[in-house]
């Protein structure tokens, strides 16, 4: 948390001044039972009305002097609050998106939006309670206790007793029922997890008959949080009632104290009761700041995970500049000898990996769930880097290269077909924006997706929704192809792209491929054998190993693997296609 | 408004059928918040006498401020004690009746028909059984006690005050109210300014929510920069809104605070006249009377926001209750039969059936399904295929005819024996949290380790587990953790595997695995479903190519009936389905 205070920077004259008036207003605040001690000693001993009435009117003076001072301090805070985060969002964006694949797959996107709405949320609120309390409160404490000092020296000691023991007893029950409290949240989460377990599951555990096991499940999961949430509460219960005794013990020894000083014409009946009203204005602060300290840990806790976020570093490092071809004589494409592990992972996704595609090749790749083949692809344009060996793009090492020379060569039409929210134009133009509205249709007409923006209203400027609800699979599948498109990629890899559109779609789209006038090399990622039959060379995946390699024809000759999952699928497709 | 009026008074009656368990705890309760008020009024009082014997120099009775100060201490440790003692009741109340109600509303769940959960998010009842009951019994107890001793702190003060003197009460009685018009005033001043704040907020959750969600792509194409544009334009504009929503809203407490510091000044003015002109006040007085100034504005504050809160206590309790009244599921007969291993002979006899009265989906459906036999039922999307599982299963119950096992009408069979005769496997995986173990050993608790091993080899599973960090003893968290959706159903597949009842379903049980290790699955249910009957419901139609009997559905009928065979030569439906794939 510490380290985000530096986006402090450019509010310094809001985050002093804000603490400043608001400690400026409390000063004042610790005149009025001075006042009122000089109007009940002078005013009303001697019968003055005047002076009464010149208290009076000091007082409200007070007041109005206070008020402003307050809502200048109120601005102040909010206006660094708000300005801090604002900038600290920025920051935490802009470093989102230079985190590499690895660190987005370790933090979870989840995680990556939680950061920056509920986390941030609570940094501005805290930000903007601590500017305006987080000093006060001591403030007004100490305050009141160097009043009484000024008063009495005998009184500032019960001063100094009451406040120790308030501060023990307040922050003692705070320290035992924190932890406790999250303990509570934690049984409260798995009562709520359960609950969406059951409903999720209803026709399985209907199926099995589990009805009855669930329900005492769920009845002693219950137990325990009514349990925790009884014992913390009744630790929590006991911070009223404590302190109201130590102040009212605190009062009766005071006044007691006050008793022998005005006995001995040390003190006057004024001054007493200043004494207890200051007494009493201690009690309301450090309940208050305990209110504080707990939103206070709230926030701290939100920053220190925004701060470790902005901590993470990429794990990859690109070049300023692409450097030039160091093996110029090289194919389009080549794997040399290439091993992938994930972060955190205990065996490799891919290995020994060598093979070589040559300019407007059409490279099938096949294999079971998990085999690796979205890793492969992957790899080209450096979403994750080789654990051994090396990928190659026109000769330079894919690390070689300026990052976004490197993203520009390739479209990528990922598994997931996601589309933004905006118009059909704005989203193609994710892959180029300098496309104009002509190669736009030219995109769009080799995805087969000319004829599902005819069918639109508006066109190019129908609006898709967010997550592109208001489309079906098959057709943000065809979206995202003509978006990979219209960049005209060197090379362009579909990821099992085509499993959303049948049979005859796909046949269209290859087909649309290879009469592209600048023939990108294509990387199809599939699971139908009927996808990649045609392709030139077919890389068959088996657990992250290369099983085999060649045209449809040999790999049926002399690959095991190749020819079971031919053979799954075998029959419809010769009498399909 | 008269009809809200009367469902509210329903719900609180309702609440109060909860409540009424604690009825003793709930008496206790007000009764020591009461005595609790009091005396924590009584004590300024007190005080106010022993300043008032603390007179000057020689005229200071040490005896009655001793017995005064005495008396101060115990009152406030015995007010200390009961209020420690209420707070335990009260505490004790809330979370019981949170307990009790979860518990009637989850048992609820159990007897539901599926028609609920169906029609209904599952987000949405969650947050009925968690956050609703949770803010029903935390608005409505703590509301109603707050609500009881602000009213009764309001009174006691008043009437202490009038006690000492009348005058100067009604300075006070005059002034406090100004604090809530301010408040008020405020409050609906701000309304529209947090309304374009959330509405700005939302804007730009949403847009983090695509592009941070998103990431991967939004890199793939080097959209970092104008990303980053587009949100730094919407995080400049809720800046602005923010600053003023935070800014205006903030502005009530150093207002109220005014005010307050307004009514304490005029009692001191006031105060002090009067006993200037010896209208009998006394020092004491005056100084506890300063005191109650302070105190009796914010049992003000405080009640308009519970009673805001109260409205929401009410609203959630609301929605439990109408969880809680929902229809059950019709209830089994009397006599109904425990069926034992069933043999599968399963007729379809006129059946007819739709999820709302004026959409028909299945019309008059007659089948006989021999032990033995696979069926498999194909179609396009919404023909009624997963519909028909739903009426084997007895997840709905059909509108007209009957479906028979072993003669028997299923509606004359306890559900779980029915259901115990199936084995399911739904293209949805669900697995429980809790170890990879325990989700195959679901339908037998009985079950050893073997068995588990045994199941999970038949379902090609044995593999993958083998390689989890703690084999079969891996936890999975909620709906299987890192586990890919293949994967996912490779277990559920186990977990049929282990029960081997008479009767399977498969509704596209294998859509997620990949074809070579789907064949090989099917190969091992072909082994093992041997003289029983089996229900597919398939998507690619080169898996089912050996079933006895392919149903053809397309709009809630059966259109052809046949084997592949059989199908492909009438070149009918299925000839059309089977080439277009």
């Amino acid at each position: 948390m510490g380290k985000l205070l530096h986006f402090l920077k450019g509010y310094e004259k809001e985050s002093i001044l804000g603490p400043l008036f608001k400690l400026l207003e409390a000063t004042l605040e610790l005149f009025v039972p001075l006042i009122v001690a000089s109007l009940i000693d002078v005013g009303i001993a001697n019968r003055d009305l005047n002076y009464v009435i010149k208290m009076f009117v000091f007082l409200v003076v007070l007041g109005i002097v206070g008020l402003s001072f307050s809502l200048t301090a109120q601005f102040f805070a909010a206006k660094a609050a708000v300005g801090f985060v604002k900038k600290i969002k920025h920051a935490l964006f802009k470093h989102m998106e230079e985190l590499s694949y690895t660190e987005i797959d370790r933090l979870g996107t989840s995680a990556m939006v939680n950061r920056m709405t509920s986390d941030m949320n609570q940094v501005q609120s805290g930000m903007n309670m601590s500017l305006r309390l987080l000093l006060r409160s001591p403030f007004v404490v100490a305050g009141a206790f160097i009043m009484a000092w000024v008063i009495d020296g005998q009184a500032a000691k019960i001063f100094g007793i009451t406040i120790l023991a308030l501060t023990v007893i307040v922050y003692g029950i705070m320290l035992i029922t924190i932890p406790l409290y999250r303990k509570v949240q934690q049984k409260l989460d798995g009562v709520l997890a359960a609950t969406r377990e059951n409903l999720v599951g209803v026709r399985v555990i209907r199926a099995f008959g589990l009805e009855e096991e669930e329900k005492k499940d769920f009845a002693d999961k219950h137990r325990e949080l009514t349990a925790g949430q009884k014992f913390v509460g009744s630790i929590s219960a006991l911070t009223n009632p404590l302190t109201y005794v130590v102040v009212n013990i605190g009062i009766a020894v005071l006044i007691w104290q006050g008793a022998i000083q005005v006995e001995h014409g040390i003190l006057t009946q004024g001054a007493v009761v200043a004494l207890y009203n200051y007494m009493t204005q201690i009690l309301e602060e450090l309940v208050k700041l305990a209110n504080m300290i707990v939103l206070l840990t709230k926030m701290v806790a939100s920053g220190n995970r925004i701060q470790n976020v902005l901590d993470m570093e990429s794990s990859q490092e690109f070049p300023e500049e692409t450097l030039t071809a160091s093996r110029k004589e090289m194919p389009h494409v080549v794997f040399e000898n290439v091993g992938l592990r994930y972060a955190g992972a205990a065996e490799e996704s891919l290995s020994d990996l060598s093979f070589e595609v040559e300019k407007g090749q059409v490279v099938g790749i096949i294999g079971g769930t998990g085999s690796g083949k979205t890793s492969l692809v992957n790899m080209i344009p450096r979403f994750y880097d080789a654990a051994y060996g090396a990928v190659y793009v026109d000769g330079i090492n894919v690390k070689d290269y300026k990052k976004e020379e490197i993203r520009k060569k390739v479209g990528m039409v990922p598994q997931k077909a996601v589309l933004f929210k905006g118009t059909i134009k704005e989203n193609i133009r994710w892959g180029n924006p300098d496309a104009t509205e002509e190669e736009i249709w030219q995109a769009l007409r080799i995805a087969q997706a000319e004829e599902i923006v005819l069918g639109k209203e508006n066109k190019l400027d129908f609006v898709i929704a967010q997550n592109g609800r208001n489309l079906s699979g098959g057709q943000r599948q065809r979206l995202t192809i003509a978006r990979a498109l219209v960049r005209k990629p060197e090379i362009l890899i579909l990821d099992d792209s085509a499993s959303a559109l049948d049979y005859a779609t796909d046949a269209k789209l290859r087909k649309a491929l290879q009469e592209m006038e600048d023939k990108p090399t294509v990387f199809i990622v599939s699971q139908r054998t009927v996808s990649i039959q045609h392709a030139d060379r077919i890389l068959v995946l088996d657990d992250g190993r290369p099983v085999g390699m060649g045209t449809h024809e040999e790999l049926l000759k002399t690959c095991e693997i190749y020819q079971e999952i031919y053979a799954s699928q075998f029959k419809k497709e010769v009498s399909g296609s | 408004m008269s009809e809200k009026k009367k469902t509210q008074k329903d719900i609180l009656l309702k609440v109060w059928s909860y409540i009424k368990r604690y009825r003793i705890l709930v008496l206790l309760s007000i009764v020591f918040a009461g005595i609790v008020v009091a005396l924590t009024l009584y004590l300024p009082i007190l005080i106010g006498e022993a300043i008032d014997y603390i007179v000057e120099p020689g005229k200071v009775d040490f005896d009655i401020i001793k017995g005064i100060l005495v008396k101060s201490a115990v009152i406030a440790v015995f007010t200390a004690v009961l209020q420690w003692i209420m707070n335990n009741f009260n505490n004790k109340i809330t979370y019981h009746v949170i307990a009790d109600i979860r518990k009637d509303v989850f048992e609820r769940l159990q007897i539901l028909p599926l028609k609920y959960m169906d029609g209904h998010p599952v987000g949405d009842v969650v947050s009925r059984v968690i956050t609703d009951a949770d803010q029903f019994a935390d608005g409505l107890l703590m509301g109603f006690s707050q609500l009881f001793t602000g009213v009764v702190t309001i009174l006691g003060t008043l009437i202490f005050m009038l006690s000492i003197h009348p005058g100067i009460t009604l300075v006070v009685v005059c002034l406090t109210p100004l604090s809530l018009v301010v408040a008020n005033y405020i409050a609906k001043n701000t309304f529209s300014l947090f309304k374009e704040q959330s509405v700005t907020r939302g804007e730009q959750t949403a847009y983090i929510d695509e592009m941070i969600g998103n990431q991967k792509i939004v890199q793939a194409f080097s959209r970092e920069t104008i990303s980053l544009e587009v949100f730094d334009e919407t995080n400049e504009r809720l800046e602005k809104c923010s600053l003023k929503a935070i800014f205006f809203s903030s502005l009530t407490n150093p207002c109220t605070r005014f005010i307050n510091s307004l009514v304490y000044a005029g009692v001191a003015l006031s105060g002090a006249v009067v006993a200037v002109n010896g209208g009998g006040i006394t020092i004491g007085g005056l100084s506890c009377f300063l005191s109650y100034a302070k105190q009796y504005t914010k049992p003000f504050n405080e009640i308009s926001s519970v009673v805001t809160e109260l409205q929401n206590a009410i609203a959630c309790a609301g929605r439990i209750f109408e969880l809680l009244e929902e229809t059950p599921q019709v209830k089994e007969p009397e006599n109904a039969v425990v069926m034992g291993e069933a043999e599968g002979k399963i007729y379809f006899e006129d059946v007819s059936f739709s999820y709302v009265p004026e959409q028909k989906l299945i019309r008059n459906l007659n089948l006989t399904v021999n032990p033995g036999q696979k069926i498999a039922i194909v179609g396009p999307t919404g023909c009624g295929k997963t519909t028909l599982i739903n009426l084997l299963m007895r997840f709905y119950d059909v509108t007209k005819g009957a479906i028979k096992v072993d003669g028997n009408d299923i509606r004359d069979i306890t559900r779980k024996s029915l259901r115990k005769n199936y084995g399911m496997v739904l293209q949805e995986t669900w697995l429980k949290e809790g170890t990879v173990f325990e989700n195959i050993a679901m339908g037998n608790p009985e079950a050893t380790m073997e068995d588990v091993i045994r199941a999970a080899k038949e379902a090609h599973a044995h593999g993958f587990i083998k390689r989890l960090p703690q084999g079969y003893d891996t936890y999975l968290t909620e709906d299987g953790g890192s586990l890919s959706q293949g994967q996912k159903q490779l277990i559920c597949i186990a977990r049929i595997m282990l029960i081997l009842p008479p009767m399977l379903i498969l509704d596209e049980a294998t859509s997620s695995i990949d074809t070579r290790t789907e064949m090989k699955i099917q190969e091992a249910f072909g082994k093992l479903m041997k003289g029983r009957v089996s229900f597919i419901v398939a998507h690619r139609l080169s898996t089912i190519r050996d079933a006895d009997v392919i149903l053809v559905m397309k709009d809630g009928n059966i259109i052809e009936q046949g084997n592949h065979e059989q199908l492909l030569l009438k070149k009918g439906f299925y000839y059309d389905l089977y080439y277009s794939q």
